[in-house]
């Protein structure tokens, strides 16, 4: 508790007229644990600062004492919303230290979760945007459809939000019966939901004047300040890493990246939804073209073999045990895997020095970078906008704080 | 499982547009690495604020976009950090990766703040968790830990448990 009770991390009163006040942590607006720290004039933000590491766990420093499999589970804490999606940049980032190759029904499979994941985080996203700013009843309609979403990941790993579901090397299971009926269901019922959405905010003159010309942000300041994914396409600038630097078989599916000239707060919400119609599109195309064949790499000093092998075959026995006990050593190398999460570039660095756990695992988070904006976005607005500046760049304090 | 090895002749990589730059410019480049399908250069601790201004100005290929500062302890070796910076290109898609290295008592090297401002908080992360001091930084404080904490945790003298 002694964290951030010294007077250092907060702003000195400057000028006689205005007043500090504290947002957070425990404000319902700020996502999680957030403290904003506000010089006001008034109802006017003279200066604001962003404090953080109230979730601080360590986890990278956690990470250089595991193997390397066992830090795919850390992985989902990082982004408790979009767990998936931090599994995969993981993944990939040690399957290309060991130069592995992933069976094609794997890639897939993780292409349609990981959109399928964009939908739950987006939709998360939304309902609390939309709350913040005083729209109730968007909430549960979004949490409706997350609903579902949480049900396929729970059929798919066992568990709803920290699934640890892409292995090094492929996936942990195969997909049950009966799961990609119930994906399909949902992709055609959703696109309908997204328009029930749409009619409660995009034409609504309230929605309107909360959100049009509100924490404007041009695109110079975006690129400066490192924001990206829907933050960065707000403003105008046309980047999305799936599209431009293909991971995981993305150069297979068709989509197109919406993007946004005015840099306000409706940009950035527009962008999202229709991001939200492209990923269903998505999943819908992988569902279509999805192969048959393995989801596991056939590297047996690397993946887990499967439950049938090792009652029978010597060597699927040996092998798990080593797997297990000693883990796998991976190549002296490093490389910086970045992907498109939800809220923008999710990259891992991985350092190796030839031992089976990482010397160094860093994470770059988007909404760290992101956070930076705040202080572009609400100087000289008022503090009500300050809510919806913080809703829009869609903060995740799990991921910044790490 | 097959790996191509590593280049790592300057000479040979002269043609990524990142090292021509550098190397027309005459910044100390220390090294240069290219492996798995990324390019790293080393440069000299001295340069980097230069090496960062010539990259993001550089007209053949902008690295216009800094996605990380990060570091790595090689502790007992010396010289025992290095500093990493990941540079991306948004026009041409372009990743670049600069490498420093600084020695293990007190470990400092300039900020790159003034050209992208992006780099505050990335640079008070590694001030935090590794004690590498960024000299010209606006407000060089610790983000992620308490202020009164003691020792950098990332670093590999650094246990696991924490000393208490």
């Amino acid at each position: 508790m002694m964290a951030h009770m010294n007077p250092i991390a907060s702003l000195e009163p400057g000028r006689d007229r205005t007043m500090i006040l504290n947002m957070g942590p425990q404000h319902p607006s700020t996502h999680g644990v957030l403290r904003v720290i506000l010089e006001i004039d008034g109802e006017n933000v003279v200066r604001i600062m962003p404090d953080i590491g109230y979730l601080h766990t360590g986890i990278e420093k956690t990470c250089e004492a595991k193997f390397y499999q066992q830090v795919v589970p850390l992985t989902d804490r990082i982004d408790y919303l979009c767990p998936l999606t931090n599994n995969l940049c993981y993944c990939l980032a040690v399957e290309k230290l060991l130069g592995l190759e992933i069976p094609p029904k794997a890639q897939w499979m993780r292409v349609m979760l990981n959109e399928l994941t964009r939908i739950n985080s987006h939709l998360v996203w939304l309902g609390t945007h939309a709350l913040d700013i005083g729209a109730m009843s968007v909430f549960l309609y979004c949490f409706r459809e997350r609903e579902d979403i949480l049900r396929m990941f729970e059929m798919v790993s066992g568990q709803r939000m920290m699934t640890s579901y892409f292995r090094v090397g492929g996936l942990a299971l195969e997909p049950p019966l009966g799961f990609f009926d119930f994906v399909r269901q949902f992709a055609n019922r959703f696109p309908g939901n997204v328009d029930e959405y749409e009619n409660l905010l995009t034409g609504n003159p309230i929605w309107g004047l909360r959100t049009k010309g509100v924490a404007r942000i041009t695109a110079e300041d975006a690129i400066a300040l490192g924001a990206s994914g829907p933050t960065l396409r707000g403003s105008g600038v046309d980047i999305d890493l799936r599209r431009d630097m293909p991971y995981s078989g993305y150069e297979n599916f068709k989509f197109k990246v919406p993007v946004s000239q005015d840099g306000d707060v409706f940009a950035r919400y527009i962008c999202r939804v229709q991001e939200l119609r492209e990923s269903i599109s998505m999943v819908q195309q992988a569902l279509d073209g999805m192969p048959e064949g393995p989801i596991k790499a056939d590297a047996p000093k690397v993946v887990l073999p499967d439950r049938e092998k090792m009652k029978t075959q010597m060597e699927a026995l040996i092998y798990h045990f080593k797997i297990i006990t000693e883990g796998f050593a991976v190549p002296a190398g490093e490389i910086y895997q970045a992907v498109e999460s939800p809220r923008g570039e999710m990259g891992y660095y991985v350092v190796s020095d030839g031992t089976a756990k990482p010397y160094r695992v860093h994470m770059r988070s988007a909404c760290l970078a992101n956070l930076q904006l705040l202080s572009k976005m609400c100087e000289g607005r008022l503090i009500a906008d300050v809510v919806a500046a913080i809703g829009s760049i869609d903060i995740v304090l799990g991921e910044i704080d790490r | 499982m097959a790996l191509a090895p590593a280049i790592t002749d300057v000479e040979e990589l002269r043609g990524h547009p990142a090292l021509a730059r550098l190397l027309g410019a005459s910044v100390v480049v220390e090294g240069a690495k290219f492996d798995r399908e990324e390019m790293t250069i080393y440069v000299d601790r001295t340069a980097v604020r230069e090496a960062c201004v010539l990259l993001r100005d550089n007209p053949a290929c902008p690295f216009n976009f800094l996605s990380d500062v990060t570091c790595v302890d090689w502790y007992p070796q010396e010289p025992r950090f290095e500093v990493v910076y990941h540079l991306l290109s948004i026009p041409k898609k372009e990743r670049v990766r600069l490498k420093v290295r600084l020695p293990g008592s007190s470990p400092a090297i300039e900020s790159v703040t003034s050209v992208w401002p992006s780099a505050n908080f990335f640079e008070r992360e590694v001030y935090d968790l590794f004690g590498v001091r960024f000299n010209g930084h606006p407000y060089l404080r610790r983000l992620l830990m308490p202020e009164n904490w003691e020792g950098h945790p990332l670093r590999k003298d650094y246990p696991v448990e924490g000393y208490r």
